[in-house]
């Protein structure tokens, strides 16, 4: 993937990543009530790594356990009989349930929308959250859905052709936000990954 | 081949009318080639290839490089007329018959109504001859009804126009022990042998395939090979006391031989058939529950299909019959346990025994001729099949081109049933031309009288 | 996966991956909102040639907490009994615009043929079929057991039913259970032996990739589970199987002495319903190590997961 090229590497991901959790805190006024929740595969990493920062940066905050979870989105989609079945990433919330939390949505790239779609339709089925906000390390433009998200660690405008993969430590074994061309041959990913066609209707180039 | 001369029309029974024929070159039970002159319902001459001259208004038959058998004889065919005209008639059965070489037929007694009286048995042999492309021979019941209660009347059906000779209640075991034995003590008046169908009704209540490893993993309910050799060795030691002739029908399993073996070196007047299907197919097939595989007795393991080649091969089992047994499609397109039993045969036997024996070394084309006619006709007491190709013999005769290979296509079978378990399979062999009584019903591998396949335009 | 109809049909990283998925499906059934959209728009038909309650209404939950809509179609009792009828009930499910269809038949097979005659192009799941096999019974059995086994052991989820003991007990010959069982636990890299009178054993049963039992008292002592299979009572009698009831309680029945023979940690399962007092003792199936009502629980879990990975995916062409 020659051409592919980086648009943030690792000390830059985590600096926006604890800006994302000072931005958290600041706009929740502390860390009362607030519940991280990713969405798998790479949201889930970047929630516990923004839940990391904000207990480090909140000395009320914590335990860690307390204040993030997993959301699987998977059974909401509306793009499941478009492709292949997939096997169900796993949902876990803190012990306290989401009711009347701040819920913030935790996911790597924000493209079209639907996922976060998916996502508050499947939290609705755990409970009634007092507010639910949205963070995500990448926004790269071509939303499809009145969706917009409160903590954004870089605004990325590409065409709608271009593929966006975010690469993580904990899956990857680095830490990058890649783009390539539609040129590009797509690199193999190190876990089952959904192609990303021009316009498809999904935010990750690759989970 | 090619034939001259015009077409005889089909359906005649009466054979007065008939040219001379005379086929050339043909190798006579695989071996020399033969010209083979037939005229008034026999061969009239033979000499070698090449030899004969034609005589006027003669049809020639050209024939070299196919084998020369005599008519084939089948002991075991449904024909399903009277009573399920849906599955086959004797119309259909003839014409799927003489496409397959046979010249005669055994027709068994399990129509509806049964072939337990002299009206039944002569209205299928008149049937037969109106329809007249092989010789139809009624088999008549044993029992009445089928029902294994009391014998029926066999020395009626013996001494009628159709001159039965085999009684069978095939389908069903003539179980009851005491019956059996007056069976084979009575047909000794008439000359008539009892064709057993082996099979034990209470180890066999609702039996769906041969019980062993496959009918274990498939959940079916098994059958097993002693349902069979249990009653045969009851049959050979009651033969064998009342003196009486017993004929066993469709032997399956390796077990069946070994107690044939025995008998016979006893000495006991027993012979014995296997069909073409447990010569070739096993109870593997059974896996996928497609009801074409289902069939009585069912097949068998790979084990039983050798045993019962080698069988076939040293003389303990005496014949190959086809048990065609013709169903609608409804009958089979369905789940398995409600399928019916039975599998198509009359047009692929010969191709299925030329896979199984003849390609393995097993036999030769004259052991084919004494499997598939003269051991069949003997049993059967026909004397007018099963002759060697000799002058004054019986016209009655087949040509075969062993050196065809063709994949077996159902639609296209002359039987009204589909349910060839063969379907897919390249066999070896083509019947090419099946002669009755001198007259050709059978030329280029279809009915005299019938259009070509596919030919353009019907005159 | 197209369709389901033997656990023989599934591989050991399928059997994993629809265990796991119904670990999911399990946790969503805790919440108070059960019901997921994931198959909305899809039409499962329940297809009962055989009375059989539980399973239909399992596979009813199941494909209803999916949002899926639901036709129950029970032919038992009605003029479709045998033969063609399954034929023609495909065709007529398929232009109802069935997209699959959960089968449950009397005849071996049946499941099978559905799939396969070239009837119709729906997906089939096998309820039960005949003696054969009954897929998601095993797949619900071996989560139950990998659940509870983990709580015990703890470790790899994908590992912990290998090398378990397992004591299948009872009429393996007329038991599709013990047919799925056998097969899928063998995949999970489980240790099977079946207990039963030889009559009620399958002819060939010696190439089955399990050891065999004649003697329960023996083998209880080594098992991490038991599972006892329903005794029909018709087998008794004419049918002959076995002497009475009395002896077969005497010979294979769980009760309360072998309860106590059994390893402390060991299970008792039931894939009902019951035969209390003739396979089972109410002491055996009331007691703590009894999961015979978590696997009624479990079944729904199980299936949703199986309809979930049957249908969720892309329109099959």
């Amino acid at each position: 993937m020659a051409s592919a090229r980086p648009v943030l590497e690792a000390p830059e991901i985590s600096r926006v990543l604890t800006r994302i959790a000072h931005e958290v805190l600041e706009r929740n006024r502390g860390a009362d009530d607030l519940v991280l929740l990713g969405i798998p595969t790479r949201g889930t990493h970047l929630a516990r790594r923004v839940a990391e920062r904000l207990v480090a940066a909140e000395p009320g905050a914590g335990p860690l356990e307390q204040l993030v979870g997993s959301l699987d989105v998977t059974m909401h989609r509306d793009d499941l009989r478009r492709n292949p079945v997939r096997a169900l990433g796993r949902t876990s919330l803190p012990p306290g349930g989401v009711d009347d939390c701040v819920v913030v949505l935790v996911d790597d790239v924000l493209f079209s929308g639907r996922t976060v779609r998916a996502a508050l339709d499947a939290l609705s089925d755990l409970g009634r959250p007092r507010a639910v906000r949205l963070a995500v390390l990448v926004d790269r433009g071509h939303r499809q859905l009145p969706i917009r998200a409160d903590h954004v660690g870089k605004n990325l405008p590409t065409a709608a052709e271009e593929s966006v993969r975010v690469m993580l430590e904990e899956v990857d074994g680095r830490d990058a936000v890649l783009i390539s061309g539609p040129d590009d041959a797509p690199e193999p990913a190190p876990e089952p990954a959904r192609e990303q066609a021009p316009g498809a209707a999904d935010e990750e180039g690759a989970r | 081949m090619s034939t001259t001369d015009t077409p005889a029309p089909t359906g005649a029974a009466g054979d007065g009318a008939v040219p001379p024929v005379l086929v050339r070159r043909a190798r006579l039970l695989g071996g020399e080639e033969t010209d083979l002159l037939l005229a008034g319902g026999r061969v009239a001459r033979t000499g070698p290839g090449g030899s004969l001259e034609a005589p006027d208004g003669a049809r020639v038959v050209e024939a070299a490089g196919l084998v020369a058998l005599p008519g084939l004889v089948d002991l075991h065919t449904h024909l399903r007329e009277p009573g399920r005209e849906d599955a086959e008639t004797v119309r259909t059965g003839s014409r799927a018959a003489a496409l397959g070489g046979f010249t005669a037929v055994h027709a068994m007694a399990n129509t509806d109504p049964v072939a337990d009286t002299a009206g039944v048995v002569e209205q299928v042999w008149r049937l037969g001859r109106e329809v007249g492309l092989v010789d139809v021979r009624p088999v008549g019941a044993v029992t009445v009804g089928l029902a294994g209660e009391r014998l029926a009347e066999l020395g009626a059906m013996a001494t009628s126009a159709a001159r039965v000779r085999v009684f069978s209640d095939d389908g069903r075991c003539v179980h009851d022990p005491v019956l059996m034995r007056r069976a084979l003590e009575y047909v000794r008046s008439v000359d008539g042998v009892v064709a057993q169908h082996a099979q034990d009704p209470r180890l066999t209540e609702g039996a769906q395939m041969h019980e062993g490893v496959v009918s274990s993993v498939l959940g079916l309910r098994g059958w097993p090979a002693v349902a069979e050799e249990a009653v045969i060795a009851r049959d050979v030691l009651l033969a064998d006391h009342v003196g009486s002739r017993l004929h066993v029908c469709h032997v399956s399993t390796a077990g069946s031989v070994e107690i044939l073996r025995w008998a016979k070196a006893r000495g006991v007047d027993v012979t014995a058939e296997v069909t073409p299907h447990h010569l070739l197919l096993t109870d593997e097939l059974v896996r996928g529950y497609d009801p074409v595989y289902k069939v009585n007795p069912p097949l068998r393991t790979r084990a039983d299909v050798e045993a019962l080649r080698e069988a076939v091969a040293d003389g303990t089992v005496d014949v190959v019959a086809t048990d065609h047994a013709p169903h609608p499609v409804e009958d089979k397109d369905c789940e398995w346990a409600a399928a019916a039993m039975g599998m198509t045969g009359l047009e692929t036997a010969l191709s299925v025994v030329q896979e199984a024996l003849v390609e393995t070394g097993l036999l030769g084309w004259a052991d084919v001729a004494r499997v598939l006619s003269s051991a069949p006709a003997r049993i059967g007491r026909l004397e007018d099949h099963g002759r060697p190709l000799a002058e004054g013999e019986p016209a009655h005769l087949v040509l075969v081109d062993p050196a065809a290979r063709r994949p077996v296509t159902p639609e296209q079978h002359a039987t009204q049933g589909r349910n060839s378990p063969y379907r897919g399979m390249e066999l070896p062999g083509r019947v090419v031309a099946t002669v009755l009584r001198g007259r050709p019903v059978v030329l280029d591998g279809a009915l005299v009288g019938d259009e070509p396949a596919g030919a353009p335009g019907a005159s | 996966m197209r369709h389901l109809l033997s656990a023989a049909d599934l591989s050991r990283e399928d059997a994993l991956e629809l265990l796991d998925v119904a670990e999911e499906m399990a946790a969503t059934q805790a919440r108070e909102i059960k019901k997921l959209p994931t198959l909305r728009g899809r039409t499962v038909v329940n297809l009962f040639f055989e009375d059989s309650t539980r399973t239909r209404i399992s596979f009813e939950a199941a494909a209803k907490r999916l949002s899926a809509d639901v036709i129950t179609f029970s032919a038992k009792g009605s003029s479709v009994s045998k033969g063609e009828s399954l034929k023609d009930t495909a065709l007529t499910l398929q232009a109802m615009g069935a997209d699959a269809v959960v089968l449950r038949h009397s005849a071996s097979g049946a499941a099978h043929r559905l799939a396969h005659a070239g009837w119709s192009g729906v997906g089939v799941l096998n309820a039960g079929d005949g003696t054969h096999e009954h897929p998601t019974q095993a797949l619900l059995d071996a989560f139950t057991l990998r659940r509870r086994l983990a709580e015990r052991a703890g470790g790899d989820p994908a590992r912990v039913l290998e090398g378990a003991r397992v004591a299948v007990v009872g009429d393996v010959l007329h038991s599709r259970v013990a047919r799925s069982n056998v097969l899928l636990l063998e995949t999970l890299g489980a240790d099977v032996v079946l207990v039963a009178p030889p009559t009620l054993l399958p002819v060939g049963v010696g190439t089955w990739p399990c050891r065999t039992s004649w003697d329960l008292d023996a083998v209880l002592p080594d098992v991490d589970a038991v599972m006892v299979l329903r005794v029909q009572r018709e087998r008794m009698g004419g049918g002959g199987f076995f002497p009475s009831a009395q002896e077969y309680t005497r010979r294979f029945g769980l009760d309360g002495r072998r309860l106590r023979l059994l390893p402390d940690h060991a299970l008792v399962m039931h894939p009902g319903p019951m035969n209390r007092g003739l396979e089972i003792s109410a002491e055996a199936a009331d007691s703590p190590r009894s999961t015979i009502v978590e696997q009624v629980a479990n079944g729904v879990a199980v299936r949703m997961a199986a309809l979930y990975l049957l249908l969720a995916g892309e329109d099959a062409a």
